[in-house]
């Protein structure tokens, strides 16, 4: 049976699925292999040394810090990571609304872009970090809206400034086209200028997971309730217990890391059809 | 549809002025800045298409033969004159949806697949999901691309990609298609492919088709009339009938007339450019050749 086959070119085939898994195992061995060489030499290399292992504990050591410590203690670390998660993933939420918001009506009138795109970009500039004791004392340093809203300004700059550029930066030719079919400025909105946009938001909340984590740690440090990272690296660092202080870095980084993996996974399940999921990016 | 019997008769000789689908009457388009006229796109130009007609513009780069297209699908507005649609202002065709766009860039969305692509337009003139579909299957099937309804635009060959554009630009049946360059990005065979799907289309459906080209022999195998365009300032210099046989094939490219016509052509291409010294040195002093 013959079949109608357009003679013009033909679809790039997906890889089968058994073959993408072996592709993605080995592009990601060679750095579980560094990874785990340097923990060897970094467990191997402080006993030897022998009187580094108070300054940096061998891994293992943390490890035992980290079992030790998990849910008792004078720093119960997975209750405090739990704690400074939440303050960083609030602060996510509170800075990525406002932040998308004022994208919007930025993106939407011509004046709001002269005025509020520069400030942004000046403002993403400012180290937001040093405002972390000015906002303990507007919102209480034991409160975690304190953290929060640390967070959220840091976040606020990445996710406007990128929102922003995602939806003003639409090919003049698609607007034509939208032109020709006389299409309303909302209707550009739905089809056009979101669609277009939500890459460059995907694009600002990865870099915006890493950032928050950074903000509730370094808010934490200016003071906060006990039971929270920040407060666990300041005290056991001061009380000379290096391990846990290790152990309290290694949850703070885990924790960015599962934020990051959660953000990828939405990403992927939302915009399947752009380059940078597709793996055909640059 | 077609005339073979008296060989030289094209679909569109029929045509008269009650007929005519674009009338343009002593358009001016100048770009100024500071309120400075810095460029003369396009100086008194006269054209009137009927009804069915296949016309190609064609002119060396800036001559405003785009510039031209985008007047009649009230893209951007004449400085002076007047461009008439159906018979009512260019702009009133455009909110009447008379026009089926086609540009260089086959412009399709990547997060819709290519069904959903050619949907695009019907979704917004508030068709119904029933009709939305079967149109789209409808159109996807007359560019001969219907195995790949659920293919995304990424995973399409440019040709094919290109084809689904045209789809689109055919799905709401508008009564004029304004196709700007749309294989200038394509090579040479699959171009002359493309060029054959749009006669067939064009023969099937009977639209009207303004075309901006800047390959003389495709101008040639495609049009029934090539209006001919020079630079600085931009106008039309000759209109050539191009009265080919049709169907218009494979052999069509081999023929002694196609030969002839696009020597005509091109000698109206070259005899378009400026004659006169002043207009020489113009033309050199804006293309740099003077400092």
């Amino acid at each position: 049976m013959s079949v109608a086959v357009p003679a013009i070119g033909r679809p790039r085939g997906a890889p089968r699925a058994g073959k993408r898994w072996r592709a993605r195992v080995a592009y990601y061995l060679p750095a579980a292999v560094v990874f785990v060489l340097g923990l060897v030499v970094w467990e191997v290399g402080v006993g030897v040394l022998g009187d580094a292992a108070f300054v940096l504990p061998r891994p293992s050591a943390i490890l035992a810090a980290l079992g030790e410590n998990w849910g008792a203690g004078r720093w119960p670390l997975a209750k405090a990571a739990m704690a400074t998660l939440s303050e960083a993933i609030g602060g996510l939420v509170i800075g990525t609304v406002a932040g998308t918001i004022a994208a919007f009506a930025t993106a939407r009138w011509a004046t709001a872009r002269e005025v509020l795109l520069p400030v942004g970009i000046g403002a993403s500039a400012v180290p937001i970090i040093a405002f972390a004791p000015l906002m303990n004392n507007w919102f209480g340093v034991l409160n975690p809206l304190s953290k929060m809203m640390i967070v959220a300004v840091l976040v606020f700059f990445p996710v406007y400034v990128n929102v922003v550029r995602g939806l003003v930066q639409v090919d003049a030719s698609a607007l034509e086209l939208m032109r020709s079919y006389a299409a309303s400025e909302w209707t550009i909105l739905r089809r056009v200028r979101i669609p277009n946009a939500l890459p460059y938001f995907f694009t600002a909340l990865k870099v915006s997971a890493t950032l928050s984590l950074i903000g509730a740690i370094v808010g934490e440090y200016f003071g906060g309730a006990n039971d929270v990272l920040g407060r666990a690296i300041v005290q056991s660092a001061s009380a000379l217990r290096f391990d846990v202080t290790w152990a309290a870095i290694i949850l703070g980084a885990a924790s960015g890391i599962a934020a990051y993996i959660a953000i990828v996974s939405v990403e992927r399940l939302v915009i399947p059809w752009h380059a940078s999921v597709r793996g055909e990016g640059p | 549809m077609t005339d073979s019997a008296t060989g030289g008769s094209t679909t569109a000789a029929t045509s008269d002025a009650a007929s005519h689908v674009v009338e343009i009457r002593g358009v001016d388009k100048t770009f100024a800045r500071d309120g400075r006229v810095v460029t003369t796109a396009l100086q008194g130009i006269d054209l009137t298409i009927g009804k069915g007609e296949f016309v190609s513009l064609i002119g060396p780069s800036g001559c405003g033969k785009s510039t031209l297209l985008r007047l009649i699908g009230d893209l951007t507005e004449p400085t002076s004159g007047t461009v008439t649609v159906n018979g009512k202002p260019a702009t009133r065709a455009r909110l009447d949806r008379d026009y089926g766009m086609v540009f260089q860039a086959p412009v399709l969305f990547d997060w819709r697949t290519v069904e959903e692509n050619v949907k695009l337009p019907l979704e917004i003139l508030g068709w119904d999901a029933g009709r939305r579909q079967a149109r789209a299957r409808e159109m996807l099937e007359l560019v001969e691309l219907q195995d790949f309804l659920r293919h995304h635009p990424y995973q399409l060959s440019g040709g094919m990609q290109q084809r689904v554009s045209i789809a689109r630009a055919l799905a709401f049946e508008p009564s004029i298609l304004l196709m700007d360059e749309p294989f200038g990005a394509l090579d040479e065979m699959t171009r002359e492919r493309m060029n054959q799907e749009v006669l067939r289309i064009w023969e099937r459906t009977g639209i009207t088709v303004v075309f901006v080209t800047h390959s003389i022999p495709e101008a040639v195998f495609l049009s029934s009339r090539v209006v001919v365009m020079s630079a600085r300032p931009g106008r039309i210099t000759d209109v050539i009938d191009i009265d080919l046989p049709r169907p218009r094939g494979f052999e069509t490219r081999e023929q002694r007339r196609y030969f002839e016509l696009v020597t005509a052509v091109r000698e109206a291409l070259r005899h378009g450019e400026p004659r006169d010294a002043v207009g020489s040195l113009d033309r050199a002093a804006a293309e740099g050749a003077i400092g």
